[in-house]
């Protein structure tokens, strides 16, 4: 299941997962936009729902309609790339995440990250974003010291490297308790003795649950991110801190 | 299908295992490379392919939208303008009707009034008519007559007193006297009867 080992080509099984997820994703929604009509059908109802809660439901209502018109582009590719590649996490045969290794949510946080700064930069200029970043308007002037250093580091490391550790540790964490519950039900029920069958039942309810849950958390995690993503945009760009 | 199911669950713990060993937190060169390909290769097929095709359509179904509404509007003003027009020209016609049938009435009365007027005129010139006719038909009886009673008197007046009238100028004198007489009553009889 490697290809290229030990280059930085490496292709192994994460790798291979996001390769799918990327093209289940891209299919469905090229699919959906060369058919797309004007009077939508089923699918191109449900892809439109699905859009339009991006739009409307982190993008409007973060930024409103005004400045988030801009960015739903953006916002709608980021949910939705994040939600594919979470969701190859509870799909039988990938059975794992494609963002519960650091790379992939590496990307997106510097995508976001590269992003609010230059719309920052663009609207205030250099000197002015870093003044509307750090020196938020509105406390007296002693404060700044205290202040400036804690937005700085908000605004230059702690929200890409959150937005990151977020992603891949809820990912990997359900990754780790499906692996468990399920690795635990199949060897209780088929190697340990007869006693510890019934526990295996019990290993087995947890691991459904879980995969339940694991579907909520892939949903879960790619709103998070997209929203904080209209939510640091909305810092960068709005007048007010 | 368990089988696979269950190397696939044996073989990600070890990954994992194996990763944490690793420290997951620090990334391996392949790792970001592939992703930063899948991320580039998303942002150009769904941002920029999918998503406006989608935007697109969206403007569209709402310009759409837009122009059935103005064009319902439009009809509608339309039909209220027709409308408008219709009870205009319908209350015209009906003014213009009260007005045709006043006129109507009021030649009818003109007509009725010549009509009386000339039945009257018509009615006197006959009952004048008839009177002449009357009068004219009078005189022409009472000459006849005159000469009728004269004639039939004298014949009996001589069949009477026999051949004592032969003389021409008594018989004559005697006839005149007589008529003169007769002609005395009868302008005294007829003479109320002129009247009316």
């Amino acid at each position: 299941m490697i290809f290229f080992e030990d280059t930085v080509f490496e292709i192994n099984r994460i790798i291979l997962v996001r390769f799918i997820a990327v093209a289940v994703f891209l299919v469905i929604f090229v699919i959906g936009a060369r058919r797309a009509k004007l009077v939508p059908g089923r699918f191109q109802g449900a892809l439109e729902m699905s859009l339009d809660f991006c739009r409307t439901q982190i993008a409007y209502e973060i930024l409103g309609e005004k400045d988030g018109k801009k960015y739903v582009p953006v916002i709608t590719t980021i949910f939705f790339s994040i939600f594919f590649f979470n969701i190859t996490g509870v799909i039988p045969f990938l059975n794992i995440a494609g963002t519960s290794v650091i790379g992939l949510p590496i990307i997106f946080a510097l995508w976001v990250y590269f992003m609010y700064l230059s719309q920052g930069v663009k609207k205030f200029g250099v000197g002015g974003y870093l003044k509307h970043s750090l020196f938020p308007p509105g406390v007296p002037w002693p404060i700044y010291f205290l202040l400036t250093p804690v937005e700085f580091l908000q605004v230059f490391l702690l929200r890409p490297a959150t937005l990151v550790i977020r992603l891949l540790a809820n990912m990997m964490a359900g990754h780790l308790l499906l692996a468990l519950c399920f690795a635990a039900t199949s060897f209780l029920l088929f190697e340990a003795s007869a006693g510890l069958k019934a526990f295996g039942v019990v290993t087995f309810a947890a691991g459904f649950a879980f995969y339940l849950l694991e579907v909520f958390v892939a949903l879960l995690q790619a709103y998070v991110f997209s929203i904080l993503t209209a939510v640091y945009l909305q810092m960068s760009i709005s007048e007010e801190h | 299908m368990i089988a696979a199911q269950l190397a696939a669950a044996a073989h990600s713990v070890a990954a994992a295992t194996e990763t944490e060993e690793l420290n997951p937190l620090l990334p391996e060169w392949y790792d970001i490379i592939w992703s930063l390909v899948i991320v580039v290769v998303i942002y150009f097929v769904f941002m920029k392919y999918a998503l406006p095709k989608f935007q697109a359509l969206l403007d569209e179904r709402t310009e759409k939208i837009e122009g059935g509404l103005q064009h319902a509007e439009a009809a509608q003003a339309e039909a209220a303008a027709l409308r408008a027009e219709y009870e205009q020209q319908l209350a015209d016609a009906r003014t213009e009707a009260a007005r045709i049938k006043e006129a109507a009435r009021a030649e009818g009365g003109v007509i009725v009034t010549e009509a009386k007027a000339k039945a009257s005129t018509e009615a006197a010139r006959a009952v004048e008519t008839a009177q002449r006719t009357i009068e004219a038909e009078r005189q022409q009886a009472a000459v006849s007559l005159r000469a009728d009673v004269g004639a039939l008197a004298t014949e009996l007046a001589s069949k009477i007193v026999g051949e004592s009238l032969e003389d021409t100028a008594r018989q004559s004198r005697v006839v005149d006297r007589f008529l003169a007489d007769l002609e005395a009553s009868t302008a005294a009889t007829t003479a109320p009867n002129k009247e009316n």
